[in-house]
């Protein structure tokens, strides 16, 4: 995959940010928002919003399988805060994420909106910090045998699987293009 | 270093919201129908703006009581409003916890010259505006949010629209001027320069855009999505319909799916009566809850 087609899963959240971020990168992309633009893109994003209602669309749109079947097909995927929740397989509240990550995550753990932060975040492999922004953000409680690339206060804020990315903060809402870089060079190159 | 209650961390909630609906509900149970329906929050008030507007005396902030009964029923944020520079309500509003305060003129103003300081809280504000003159000096009072006013509780979409045209309009004539021109159309509009100028260099609003005040129909949702709304507050439209939760459903997948015909023409079919509606010739001038705020 020389120049890969990527998606913004574009239910709800902040999807629009997402393809900003790629444009300002130069790199294809394109919103989906059902299994015919899923069958076009070669890696997924999966931005922030509502967990609940992204979930819902995916299930009343009858998308649930298909995305299960392509990321345990090996297509990359990077999911921010609610992606992240989307991805993981044991959620707090019990809800029905699609499960395809050995992550077990705990929604709104910092609080309500008041809780909500910023700070500077060390990325593994990056020189200069990234500034970070939590909204309601979930906390990974377990990330299995995932990679570390990233803490706050102890806890993973930026892990990777294999092809998969989830960070539990908004690198897309201050058009920071590090994380997004990062991901398309080293976990979509190389695939079919 | 943490840094809690930021432009950017109160900014970023509204733009979690995007592409989503907010709904008015009343009680838990409500709140818990727009959950399920997949609205990605919900606006704790103690009656919808249709009754307040049939009710008429003085509409306040919600019983706190209330307002943490629906933030226990539900996972999605929670929203709440407060007078028009009513800043004490809003202060109790933010001890409660709500995710977001509506500085809204759906209540009785508390104060005809001063909206709320809003740089003085950590919670984000949602604000209406008329115009991109009103919107823009709400935010820089410190509103995180925008909202077209349309008028509240009348199920009809007319002033929602003109209210939305007119920020578009403005956005976009701003962003072909030239600089020169810019100071006199800060005067002219009434709004901070420095945030005129950010408008005409960016083509949009530093904050999320949404719509409110009358929409109450998946195609209603559709048209101001499809017109530059970000995404949508619906009010006495879900609950003061014939079938609720099926309404509520449709406005959300509507919401989404706003450029798609096919899909809205599915979701619209079958949701019994909608809000029966006013009007807006029949409502007398000093009826009007646009005119609130300034």
């Amino acid at each position: 995959m020389v120049d890969p087609q990527i998606g913004v899963l574009a239910l709800q959240g902040d999807f629009a940010a997402h393809l900003s971020v790629l444009e300002s990168c130069g790199y294809r992309r394109s919103p989906v928002r059902s299994c015919l633009d899923l069958d076009q893109v070669d890696a997924l994003i999966i931005p922030g919003g509502e967990s609940t209602t992204m979930l819902k669309m995916i299930d009343r749109y009858e998308m649930r399988e298909a995305l299960v079947k392509r990321i345990r097909n090996g297509m990359p995927v990077f999911g921010t805060c609610a992606g992240a929740i989307i991805l993981a397989d044991r959620v707090s509240d019990g809800e029905m994420a699609l499960g395809t990550w050995d992550l077990q995550v705990e929604r709104n753990a910092y609080g309500r909106q008041s809780e909500s932060f910023e700070a500077d975040i060390k990325v593994r492999g990056l020189d200069e910090t990234v500034r970070g922004i939590f909204i309601r953000a979930p906390i990974i409680v377990d990330a299995g045998g995932a990679e570390v690339m990233a803490t706050f206060a102890d806890r993973p804020v930026l892990v990777r699987n294999n092809t998969m990315l989830a960070a539990t903060f908004h690198p897309e809402l201050l058009g920071e293009a590090r994380i997004h870089r990062w991901f398309v060079e080293n976990l979509c190159a190389g695939k079919e | 270093m943490i840094e809690r209650g930021t432009a950017r961390v109160k900014r970023g909630l509204a733009e979690m919201l995007k592409g989503g609906v907010i709904m008015d509900v009343t009680t838990a149970d409500e709140a818990r129908i727009a959950e399920e329906a997949g609205a990605c929050a919900v606006m704790a008030l103690e009656r919808v703006p249709s009754d307040i507007r049939r009710d008429g005396g003085v509409a306040r902030m919600c019983d706190p009581n209330k307002v943490s009964e629906i933030m226990a029923a539900v996972t999605i944020p929670v929203m709440a409003k407060a007078r028009i520079g009513h800043f004490a309500e809003a202060q109790i509003l933010q001890s409660l916890g709500v995710d977001f305060i509506d500085e809204s003129e759906v209540l009785t103003p508390a104060d005809e010259s001063f909206h709320i300081d809003k740089w003085n809280f950590t919670v984000p504000f949602v604000c209406g505006a008329t115009n991109l003159g009103e919107a823009l000096r709400r935010i820089g009072e410190g509103a995180a949010m925008i909202r077209s006013k349309g008028e509240a509780g009348t199920g009809n979409v007319v002033e929602a629209v003109r209210h939305l045209r007119s920020i578009t309009d403005e956005i976009r004539r701003l962003s072909v001027l030239p600089s020169e021109q810019l100071m006199t159309q800060a005067k002219n509009l009434g709004a901070p320069f420095e945030l005129v100028k950010e408008v005409a260099e960016t083509g949009r609003l530093p904050v999320v855009l949404f719509c409110a005040g009358g929409v109450s129909t998946p195609a209603d949702a559709s048209l101001v999505l499809q017109l530059g709304a970000e995404g949508v507050f619906v009010g006495s439209g879900i609950f003061k319909s014939e079938q609720p939760a099926r309404m509520a459903r449709a406005v959300v997948e509507a919401t989404t799916y706003f450029n798609d015909p096919d899909v809205l023409a599915k979701v619209s079919r079958g949701l019994g009566e909608p809000m029966r509606g006013v009007d807006l010739r029949d409502v007398p001038a000093d009826k009007l809850l646009a005119t609130r705020g300034w």
